[in-house]
């Protein structure tokens, strides 16, 4: 699991580009949204958080095909299916290591983004943990979309046509942790169900994921 | 398995299914009509006017038969596809893929007499709270799937794949079930419940039940015709198929010159 981990984490490192593409989106996608709606702050603050959870949703999307597409154009991904190690951890390695390249650097940067729509501090800290606990739940989920659509027709939209909808309940909570909290409700209740939602798809997605590369993988 | 007096597993082919399923679709279909014709009576004839909603609220005996169907449906499509990936049987897939579409359009039919209702009674056709938006999601899952099964050629694998993406999404429908009891929003709380006496009139109710069957049965119709039709062209090779009498007759019908 380290060993695929390392592997995918190298090779992103090498194509350097590809990452911060992503990365780029994620900030000009949200920078765009004051331009259009202009620089009122009490409103930029109120559409912060929804604004900067859809940028990490679509820029999620963008790194998901790479998961597994170029494992397994060049075989790779057949020898791993093939390989004593159970499938099982070997996803979780390729999760990991989309996380940490596509799913930390936002979790990262969203504060910083934050400044910009005006929220203040507590506010940021609630968007910045929720986000933490939303983008391993984007990246599971993303790679059982991305497992299903492995080398079909038209990959990339159908890839979204099938995983934004799974990815609705995380933003749900996510943006509304930090809409609860600017409301005076706390942000607890919302906490604790993305914390279950990444419980539930730790253990689920990852095995949806391996089913649905054998199946493709036939 | 072989002193049962029917063995099920025979049905599972879908050359010993395809007969079968024509025989039972009339059946179906004359009971989606006279189920729909007594609920729609009551609905519009006998059943009183609502105290506080007035006519408006007959849109009740469509919007909510609808929305049972559109879970409903998700959840027999889910069963097949587990089905269909735990035994490994050609005809869950099929049936599965047939049942997609008709889910769609119960989804579709919820949400756009909703809107309907929605409009005189809360004076806006849509609003984002939690049993709209996962209706709403149930429907995009509706569609992914249908998406996913056409983009893959391989009807199997397209079978295969449609079960995951379908399982992973039945985690939906609790959601939309339980919504109004866990989320306090407009939309209002369930009018029937198994547990406790329903708070509307005996009528109302009964006309709701029948049109909840009509739709169950129409759905049962068009998923058998639809079912025979995939039947038709994934066995198209088979001699079976090829010897059937629908199959033939058109052929023969193209040799009389014009």
């Amino acid at each position: 699991m380290l060993a695929v981990m390392r592997r995918d984490l190298l090779l992103a490192m090498r194509r350097k580009t590809e990452v911060l593409t992503a990365l780029f989106f994620f900030i000009i996608v949200t920078s765009l949204f004051p331009l259009g709606i202009g620089p009122e702050s009490a409103l930029l603050r109120k559409i912060a958080p929804g604004v900067l959870w859809v940028g990490a949703l679509l820029a999620t999307m963008l790194g998901l095909q790479r998961m597994f597409a170029s494992d397994h154009a060049d075989g790779t991904l057949e020898q791993m299916v093939l390989s004593p190690t159970p499938l099982f951890f070997l996803v979780a390695g390729k999760n990991a290591a989309h996380w940490l390249v596509s799913g930390l650097p936002l979790v990262v940067l969203a504060p910083l983004l934050g400044v910009q729509f005006d929220l203040d501090p507590e506010s940021l800290g609630v968007l910045t943990l929720g986000l933490l606990l939303g983008t391993p739940v984007l990246s599971l989920v993303g790679a059982i979309g991305a497992a299903l659509t492995l080398g079909v027709r038209g990959g990339g939209v159908l890839l979204s046509l099938l995983v934004l909808p799974l990815y609705i309940p995380t933003l749900i909570f996510g943006a509304g942790a930090v809409q609860a909290h600017t409301s005076g409700l706390g942000a607890g209740g919302h906490l604790s169900l993305l914390a279950a939602l990444l419980a539930m798809a730790l253990f689920f997605a990852p095995w949806a994921t391996t089913a649905a590369l054998r199946i493709s993988l036939e | 398995m072989s002193n049962r007096i029917v063995n099920w597993f025979k049905f599972a082919s879908p050359y010993s299914f395809y007969p079968v399923a024509g025989k039972m679709m009339p059946w179906f279909w004359a009971l989606a009509a006279v189920f729909g014709v007594a609920g729609l009576w009551i609905g519009f004839f006998v059943a009183p006017t609502d105290a506080t909603q007035g006519e408006g609220y007959r849109i009740i005996f469509i919007h909510v038969p609808a929305s049972w169907l559109s879970m409903f449906i998700y959840l027999v499509m889910a069963m097949w596809a587990g089905i269909g990936l735990a035994l490994n049987t050609r005809l869950a897939g099929m049936m599965a893929q047939a049942l997609a579409p008709t889910g769609a359009i119960m989804a579709f039919l919820s949400l756009w007499t909703g809107a309907f209702w929605g409009k005189p009674m809360w004076g806006t056709w849509w609003v984002w709270d939690a049993r709209l938006t996962s209706e709403l999601i149930l429907f995009f899952l509706y569609l992914g799937f249908i998406a996913l099964q056409a983009a893959i050629d391989d009807p199997r694998r397209a079978d295969k794949a449609g079960a995951i993406l379908a399982l992973v999404g039945v985690v939906n429908v609790p959601i939309i079930y339980f919504s109004v009891k866990w989320w306090n929003t407009l939309h209002q709380g369930s009018s029937v419940s198994l547990t406790k006496s329903p708070s509307m009139a005996q009528t109302m109710l009964w006309g709701m039940l029948l049109m909840a069957l009509a739709f169950w049965m129409y759905s049962l119709a068009v998923a058998l015709k639809r079912l025979r039709t995939i039947i038709l062209e994934r066995e198209a090779h088979t001699d079976w198929v090829q010897n059937l009498a629908e199959v033939r007759a058109p052929a023969n019908l193209t040799e009389v010159p014009a």
